[in-house]
């Protein structure tokens, strides 16, 4: 499913700037963003106190200001920035994951 | 990925319904969740090992539990709006409802006859009836509605995260009487009854300090304390809420989880003076007392979550360090404290400690676990 969306990311020219991912790096990433980040927004990131992350809402956001708010937070909410754990690389893989993940049956 | 999990679910345990057994009793049943496939283990405490697998309970990335007063069936929250009644006794989902589209929680009343689910969306509370879970009464709310808690005579206690009011619902008359308490202060985190039922504390995320309600007096009397506890510098990213239904309350003291540092705090009860810190491990998530002892066990968010501390609450002092396991959600207690019980989501396993030793008795299958809720909740007021 991975591979899946980062081709996906690819032929749609949603990324200007293509995250590289070493595979393990890469699963270890998904399993954060289902598990870690599925504590705020849900596991199927419909969303819980954060806010709803699914590709229909976030629909054509631009990756690099998704990353940012990945690694800065949004101050005066409860999203944390996540720079202290992930490099910009990662942040961006995480949101062009988001933007391109499946729906949840 | 799904399909995956639930394949290797299946092949782990057997599915067969219990209904077949002799006669048994539930008082050392318990279960799991299970928080990425949708599904509970039923757990056998004296005999330490899994009994079944239930399936089919929605999304379970938040989810919590609470127990009828016959310790028969158990009450699940899920996150999407879900709300299951589980059989014990035959391992199956009996009735079910999805009462709204998100979910944080939810509560039993004193006599066991209303179920109270925490909504997120669309904002407020919502009762039901506990044998049917038809809907008794909507209480809708200006937002996302936490810390939802149960007091004596058919009452709810809640909060809203977005406007920060804090409400008391009756129901037990023909009508529901929903009583504000006021504005505790900026987006409440989570909130909890003492024991007693004499004070609901109140933990904010938006601003400093801790809101302690003293529901005996009439009417309820808030007193802010504490009043530099709580995140506000941007430097202290916090990532993990904590969970405040573990408050310790335990010589005298509560023990708090500090919001974003890496320490506990200590509360004198009378006084509401801090009387010390304890340094740990990682931001603390859950801190739970062992029953029948003077400690604590505390629990971390990501990514120093692989260790599990333990606090002497007479001297503030880590007394014991473990590395059980990879993402150490939750821990459960035999109820008079000889084990305990922990989830490892990451290396798929509940793991059994004794409390004296420290040694490892047992470990059990489950898939990504989370939540362990063991039947005695049931006699626990404020679970």
């Amino acid at each position: 499913m991975r591979k899946a969306a980062l081709c996906l990311c690819l032929l749609l020219g949603a990324a200007p700037v293509r995250a590289e991912m070493p595979a393990p790096r890469a699963a270890e990433l998904e399993h954060m963003v289902i598990q870690d980040c599925g504590s705020c927004h849900g596991l199927t990131m419909k969303g819980g106190l954060g806010s709803p992350l699914t590709r229909d809402v976030l629909d054509g956001a631009p990756p690099e200001a998704l990353a940012s708010i990945i690694l800065d937070g949004v101050p005066g909410t409860a999203m944390p920035p996540w720079r202290p754990l992930l490099t910009e690389a990662e942040a961006l893989w995480i949101a062009q994951y988001l933007l391109t993940m499946e729906p949840a049956r | 990925m799904k399909r995956l999990l639930a394949a290797t679910a299946m092949a782990l345990l057997p599915l067969t319904a219990l209904s077949d057994t002799a006669i048994r009793a539930t008082g050392d049943l318990g279960l799991v969740i299970e928080r990425a496939s949708g599904s509970l283990v039923l757990v056998d405490r004296s005999d330490r090992a899994a009994l079944a697998r239930i399936e089919g309970l929605g999304d379970l990335s938040h989810a919590s539990m609470t127990y009828s007063p016959d310790e028969r069936f158990a009450y699940v929250f899920a996150r999407d709006g879900g709300l299951s009644k589980v059989d014990l006794l035959a391992g199956e989902v009996v009735a079910r409802t999805v009462q709204a589209g998100n979910s944080i929680g939810g509560a039993i009343s004193d006599d066991g006859r209303l179920v109270a689910v925490s909504n997120y969306t669309p904002g407020g509370v919502r009762v039901f009836d506990a044998d049917t879970l038809e809907l008794v009464a909507d209480v809708p709310m200006a937002g996302k509605t936490i810390g939802l808690a149960d007091l004596p005579g058919r009452r709810f206690a809640w909060a809203v995260w977005d406007t920060g009011e804090v409400f008391i619902g009756d129901f037990s008359g023909a009508e529901p009487a929903i009583t504000s308490l006021g504005v505790a202060g900026a987006n409440p985190f989570d909130a909890v009854v003492t024991e007693d039922a004499s004070t609901y504390l109140v933990g904010l995320f938006g601003e400093k300090g801790v809101v302690a309600i003293d529901l005996w007096a009439d009417p309820p009397v808030t007193t802010k304390f504490l009043k530099d506890y709580g995140k506000v510098e941007d430097d202290m990213p916090v990532y993990k809420m904590p969970h405040l239904q573990g408050w310790a309350f335990s010589e005298g003291q509560f023990v708090l989880p500090a919001v974003g540092r890496h320490e506990l705090l200590w509360v004198d009860r009378a006084t509401l003076q801090e009387t010390g810190r304890t340094p740990v491990h990682g931001q603390p998530v859950f801190i739970i007392a062992q029953p029948a002892s003077p400690y604590v066990w505390v629990n971390y968010a990501t990514p120093l979550n692989g260790v599990v501390q333990v606090v002497d609450s007479r001297t503030h002092d880590v007394v014991k360090t473990l590395e059980p396991g990879r993402a150490m959600l939750h821990m459960e207690f035999a109820p008079r404290g000889a084990e305990v019980w922990m989830s490892s989501r990451d290396d798929n396993k509940v793991l059994i400690y004794d409390t004296r030793t420290f040694e490892k008795l047992a470990e059990i299958d489950a898939t990504a676990p989370s939540g362990i809720f063991f039947t005695a909740r049931a006699h626990q007021p404020g679970l």
